[in-house]
């Protein structure tokens, strides 16, 4: 069996007296590709920041480890250079800066004899030859959450977390944006949080289900929209 | 990629060795000791500027390594006597005391606000603590750190290994100019190299580059320490200029002033504090000369105008002005190309 890339064991988060996450227990192997959806509040963008030492001034307990190695209390920049990526909610880049200087940025870190040719390799991959030397704050919104996807790539992770990469996503780009996941999880392990469904069943990947900080059932898409808890919490108590 | 779009573009030599040959030829044609002051003062403007326009870190108490320079070195000069360790001490422990504030304030994850009111009470504290040293009982070695007189008659530079050989008034000046110039490629070595890249990163955007893997507080402590030594470098020149070190070098003006300087020159450039510098600092000169007006009210009025005429100050207003003139010079020949064509086309056809 493959080797679990990231764990979490009996991790909760807790704001003042609200718990944000409540002992989670979760586990992602090599090369998986597993969806995180829920409605809105039910923990998945705390439970993706508690994995990457992003929550600061939160009660938390429990532990996450990174191929076996416990990260728990680690700052954020040592737990990318285990080989994460991330992408945020909102489109996270250098608006200041060109997509160029925004993609060498972050192949510089990895390995800066070659980082000329990741940015090229990219922009070319992710069609943004056009417009790669214009500065990002410029550019739509889309294109935008594209240039951020190409940063992690660029950082050549081997586990990639994307927090609702369709968020402003148009159609053909939506397609493109699949695409570039499925290519993506060659190489690496990701978890993708979304609410979209229609994105996440053309993701055709493993499904965990979060609810009230809990996970509530996990499985394939068929599967977890076939279950009556997961209508509930999503329709309400008429969709019983 | 060679990243110059990182609004770093590469030194111009010309213009460097062109204004390099101004600066050493001014004694010809003038007196020093204004010129001195001057290129002081654009040295401790550039290194606010450098870590202000780069790294995005505004310090509201710049000043305090600037005395902590200055003192440093009438204090190491008293003990020490040749002045080459002193003028090291004074880049040194400025830079060390930036180190220690820095990384309290950026691993402690203050936000800007806050890290600017951090700057400006160390410097107030400085100020204080400075003022309160008069008596005996203030002295490190032989030197007596004086309250508000200060320090005077400390040993002035002189030519290394040799403290008989005093360096004044036009030397002086080449030392200055040297020093000045010599912060100004190391400024531009550090911006066109990945820490600098990594800086300009972290003022766009600190939390994608931490998403990258970059130690964003280890950075950020390291330019502000920089910085601190480039700041204690000029209050260490600027010690040998005045020939006495006073609290007032850590006054809330002090710190003030050199902000102005930066915002008037233009943030986000290294000549831009430097100009910003030497025209407020020769206005601030020619100002001090008069009693009829208050020279602060004349300051705060141009820091108004410029902000509101030209935000983004001097330095970048002159780059675009210059940009406009290119971009219409290449209309005008364009569109000359154009009227030449046609009138050969109806001659031929004529």
């Amino acid at each position: 069996m493959s080797e679990v890339v990231i764990e979490t064991r009996d991790l909760s988060v807790h704001f003042g007296g609200v718990s944000a996450v409540d002992n989670v227990n979760f586990s992602l192997r090599e090369r998986e590709l597993r969806c995180l959806i829920g409605p809105n509040g039910a923990g998945k963008s705390t439970f993706f920041k508690s994995m990457t030492g992003q929550l600061r001034g939160a009660e938390s307990s429990g532990r996450v480890l990174i191929r076996g190695e416990e990260v728990t209390s680690w700052p954020t920049y040592r737990i990318m250079r285990l080989g994460v990526g991330v992408k945020t909610q909102v489109p996270s880049v250098m608006n200041g800066l060109t997509i160029e200087e925004n993609l060498w940025l972050s192949a510089i870190r990895t390995d800066a004899a070659a980082a000329d040719a990741v940015v090229e390799e990219i922009v070319t991959e992710m069609a943004l030859q056009p417009i790669a030397r214009r500065q990002v704050s410029e550019l739509a919104h889309g294109q935008r959450q594209l240039v951020e996807i190409g940063m992690v790539l660029a950082n050549r992770p081997s586990l990639v977390l994307l927090d609702e990469p369709a968020a402003g996503v148009t159609g053909n780009e939506m397609e493109r944006l699949v695409s570039i996941i499925r290519k993506i999880n060659r190489n690496a392990a990701m978890i993708v949080v979304d609410h979209d469904m229609h994105f996440v069943r053309m993701l055709e990947a493993q499904i965990t289900v979060f609810n009230q900080g809990s996970i509530l059932v996990e499985g394939t898409a068929d599967h977890v929209l076939n279950d009556p808890r997961v209508r509930e919490v999503y329709l309400g108590t008429r969709a019983r | 990629m060679t990243g110059s779009g990182f609004g770093v573009g590469r030194i111009r030599w010309n213009w460097f060795v062109a204004f390099a040959l101004v600066l050493l030829l001014l004694p010809l044609l003038s007196e020093v000791n204004t010129p001195t002051l001057l290129a002081i003062w654009a040295l401790f403007a550039l290194s606010l500027g450098l870590m202000w326009g780069y790294a995005g870190i505004l310090s509201f108490g710049h000043a305090a390594y600037f005395g902590l320079g200055a003192y440093t070195y009438a204090i190491a000069s008293f003990n020490i006597g040749e002045s080459t360790a002193p003028l090291l001490l004074a880049i040194l422990i400025p830079m060390i005391f930036a180190a220690i504030i820095g990384a309290m304030m950026f691993y402690g994850r203050v936000s800007d606000v806050y890290v600017g009111v951090i700057t400006l009470v160390v410097t107030l504290i400085l100020n204080r603590f400075m003022n309160a040293t008069a008596g005996d009982a203030y002295r490190i070695g032989n030197a007596r750190l004086g309250g508000f007189n200060g320090i005077p008659a400390f040993p002035i530079l002189n030519v290394p290994g040799d403290p008989n050989e005093q360096i004044y008034g036009t030397p002086y000046y080449y030392v200055v100019i040297a020093c000045l110039l010599g912060s100004y490629l190391l400024a531009r070595v550090i911006l066109s190299s990945a820490f600098g890249r990594a800086l300009i990163g972290i003022r766009e955007n600190e939390l994608r580059m931490e998403l990258l893997g970059y130690n964003v507080q280890g950075l950020k402590t390291a330019i502000f320490a920089i910085c601190g030594g480039l700041a204690g470098l000029s209050g260490a020149l600027f010690a040998n200029w005045a020939e006495i070190v006073t609290p007032s070098v850590f006054s809330l003006g002090q710190s003030a002033e050199v902000i102005i300087w930066v915002i008037v020159g233009g943030v986000g450039t290294l000549v831009g504090p430097m100009i910003g510098a030497v025209l407020l600092g020769t206005l601030k000169i020619v100002l001090g000369m008069q009693t009829s007006i208050d020279n602060s009210l004349i300051l705060g009025a141009i820091l108004i105008l410029v902000v509101l005429l030209i935000p983004r100050g001097f330095a970048p207003a002159f780059v675009a002005w210059r940009r406009r003139l290119a971009q219409l010079q290449a209309y005008r020949r364009h569109a000359r190309g154009t009227t030449r064509r046609r009138l050969h086309v109806k001659e031929a056809e004529q």
